[in-house]
């Protein structure tokens, strides 16, 4: 990467009408009902006749200010009846946030110059224990978001939900949409069962690469172990701080299983990651690497080698030092220009605007690439 | 950097003087602990042996240095002759912070884990601290029974040459829960700092998603566990309960400080009111409270990356504590621990001066 000067001159930000491919919106079932039509009959009644509602847990407190911009969740005639159990934990009745297509028109494809989004549900099936629950609730929600998301939106592309927890399940999902063209992505969970590298996940891979999608890894995660070394903690604070470390651990493992020596072609995007954390993480892994490496000898390349060219990370939580010459610095740490994709984490509130922050510094080649052309090479757009 | 073989003792007087925050001290066998053990107790691991919660244990080609082991073919690092004579003398380490790691404290069986700690804590004032007085110790408790934990600093506080206590890697619950508040509490009374060391776990797997594979994984993740305790520690309002608690991150690394104080602090703008005993931002708690220890250091490819590393955290410099991890297999030699282009200030206050200060050397 050529050494980013900084250029506080920049008067661009999506707001004023640079293109951008915002690269995450996270688009949530408005209720269970809103998938009645995409389920078998069988489930239909169960949920209509039992206390099993669909999923009770999410990856964001539903009721969180930092789970809805402002105007994100649909209200009056447009909030369905809700017929989920989630009203039995949150207090918020209704529809979701990003639970309406009108209103992402509105808020989001309207405002500002996207040029295309990538829905990333985080539709918690990896919650279900229950296998069969766990299968038909995903496939219901791939085929509501090709009726009620792709073919009424041509500037939207979407990932598939799968049931994680079991990957042979879910590579035969992901077989069954692939064909689909508005399917670009797989979401899969930040925190999982298992390390995702494990050979367990050999057939999610292996469907993820054979049908050229990227494997999108996504911030939350309801495995039921504990999201950090030393057991659950106790605030939401500490999760979404701790989430950098769980990205981290989860590259440490796909790169070290040699999941891209088997599959050269595959990417992957880390989303609602951050970034600041993986050069020092690349640092250590390669150092250790030299020392390991017999444990691995698939593994032929620094480790730092095959994440630069195959991992691509969005912007947000944009954390880094307060100036931006230095936050330039860390960018410059990556090592390539090609890893970093805007995206607007829609309907999700972060505490910094990444263009007003980092992009409009960056030198206008590299600014071009995090606004749209990384995500356009990466989704194919 | 592996360390070489041992070097010509002559160089002893031309090396500047080191304090080594990470010094092993070994059992060659539990059985080194028997004197400091009722017949009972004896007999119980006689019997039944040790038993923790186990499955964590990952193959690898060795624990330790084998030039470092003694001519009585005990496990290297469990004579204090020999790691004086080997390591102390020809590297010029005026102070060595002792650390044993061992079964202590990792027990499902309470009495036994805490009778343990204490045997660990005799064996070390009886067969390290007195015969050597350049070392110093790490208090070891039964850490997950914090009423013995207590009783057992109170039992051996009043030892000055003991400065820390002892945590593991990855501790039942995250550091910072309230179950091992008694544990701070008592520290800070006796003027003793919290320590973590990385690996031993109470049953968690290395990473946050489960068990991975590879001693390659396991041997990256401590960077992630600490985090995970630092970020716990913070947010449960440890440091403002506790103002004079320091915590040393012990081979953790510490590359990772600079982007998790960020994060920290811009989660914090959007999550305060969940996290109200927070006065402050989180990042100048641990620019306060933390310590860490250089091996093993990050190494950048390119040297500037590393110099941009001290510079991203103003102080880091005053808070990095030389260590060497002698004697295991990734132990640092002193000679080549530290990056080359460091000022020779900042070599000195890390190899010396910060520990000198922290431990009231």
């Amino acid at each position: 990467m050529a050494m980013i000067e900084t250029r506080l001159d920049g008067d661009g930000s999506t707001a004023t009408g640079r293109a951008v491919i915002d690269a995450a919106v996270h688009n949530e079932v408005p209720s269970m009902r809103a998938l009645f039509p995409y389920l078998a009959e069988y489930w239909v009644e169960h949920i209509n006749n039992t206390l099993f509602k669909g999923p009770t847990e999410f990856y964001y407190p539903p009721s969180s200010p930092i789970a809805a911009r402002p105007g994100s969740r649909p209200v009056g005639t447009d909030a369905e009846a809700p017929l989920a159990a989630r009203s039995k934990t949150s207090l918020s009745a209704g529809a979701p946030p990003a639970s309406k297509l009108s209103l992402v028109r509105e808020q989001l494809l309207k405002t500002t110059c996207v040029e295309a989004a990538i829905l990333c549900s985080p539709y918690p099936v990896d919650s279900l224990h229950n296998p069969d629950a766990a299968i038909a609730l995903a496939s219901a929600v791939n085929d509501w978001q090709i009726a009620e998301w792709l073919d009424k939106e041509p500037r939207l592309r979407a990932s598939i939900v799968v049931p994680i927890q079991l990957p042979a399940l879910a590579a035969r999902e992901i077989d069954r949409v692939a064909g689909h063209p508005g399917f670009v992505q797989v979401a899969l969970p930040v925190r999982t069962q298992h390390p995702l590298g494990s050979r367990l996940y050999h057939p999610v891979w292996e469907a993820i690469a054979r049908h050229k999608l990227v494997a999108g890894i996504q911030f939350g995660g309801v495995p039921g172990n504990p999201p950090t070394p030393s057991g659950w903690p106790s605030y939401f604070y500490e999760e979404y701080v701790g989430a950098s470390i769980t990205f981290a651990s989860q590259l440490t493992s796909i790169v070290a299983e040699g999941v891209f020596d088997q599959f050269p072609t595959l990417r992957v995007a880390l989303i609602e990651a951050g970034f600041t954390w993986l050069p020092p993480h690349m640092w250590r892994f390669d150092k250790e690497w030299k020392n390991l490496r017999r444990l691995v000898p698939w593994v032929k390349r620094p480790p730092s080698e095959y994440i630069r060219e195959h991992v691509h990370l969005t912007v947000q939580p944009l954390d880094g030092p307060a100036d931006p010459r230095r936050l330039l610095r860390v960018v410059d740490q990556l090592g390539s220009d090609d890893m970093l994709l805007y995206a607007s984490h829609y309907p999700r509130v972060h505490a910094t605007d990444p263009e007003e922050r980092l992009i409009r510094h960056l030198p206008e080649t590299v600014a071009r690439k995090v606004r749209s052309e990384n995500a356009r090479a990466l989704y194919g757009l | 950097m592996v360390m070489t073989q041992a070097r010509p003792e002559a160089r002893a007087r031309t090396r500047p003087a080191l304090i080594d925050g990470d010094f092993h001290n070994e059992l060659d066998s539990i059985k080194d602990l028997y004197p400091y053990l009722s017949r009972r107790w004896q007999e119980h691991l006689e019997t039944h042996g040790t038993r923790g919660p186990q499955g964590g244990y990952y193959p690898r080609f060795m624990d330790h240095r084998e030039d470092a082991r003694p001519p009585s073919g005990r496990v290297s690092g469990s004579e204090v002759g020999h790691s004086t004579k080997d390591y102390l003398d020809p590297y010029n380490v005026a102070h060595a912070i002792c650390i044993p790691l061992t079964v202590a404290g990792r027990q499902s069986n309470l009495d036994l884990d805490a009778a343990l700690a204490t045997a660990v804590n005799d064996w070390q004032i009886a067969e390290w601290l007195d015969r050597q007085p350049r070392l110093r110790a790490s208090l070891v408790i039964s850490l997950e029974n914090p009423p013995a934990a207590v009783a057992e600093i109170e039992r051996v506080a009043h030892d000055k040459r003991f400065v820390q206590v002892q945590f593991s890697g990855r501790p039942q619950e995250p550091m910072g829960r309230r179950k091992y508040w008694p544990i701070y509490e008592a520290a800070a009374k006796h003027g003793l700092h919290i320590m973590s060391h990385a690996f031993g776990s109470y049953g968690n797997p290395i990473l946050g998603t489960g068990w991975p594979s590879f001693y390659l994984e396991e041997h990256i993740g401590p960077a992630q566990a600490m985090q995970a305790n630092v970020v716990s520690m913070v947010a449960e309002g440890v440091f403002e309960h506790f103002p004079t608690l320091k915590l040393v991150s012990v081979e953790n690394g510490f590359g990772w400080v600079p982007s998790l104080m960020w994060r920290m602090d811009s989660a914090w703008t959007l999550l305060k009111s969940e996290v109200p005993r927070l006065k402050r931002p989180p990042s100048e708690y641990i620019r306060e409270h933390l310590y860490l220890t250089t091996q093993p250091v990050e190494e950048p490819h390119k040297p500037e990356h590393f110099l941009e590393l001290l510079e991203q955290y103003g102080d880091l410099v005053d808070h990095l504590l030389f260590a060497s991890d002698y004697p295991h297999w990734d132990s640092d030699d002193p000679d080549f621990a530290l990056p080359n282009q460091l000022p020779d200030e900042i070599k000195r206050k890390i190899q010396y001066e910060n520990a000198r200060k922290l431990y009231g050397l």
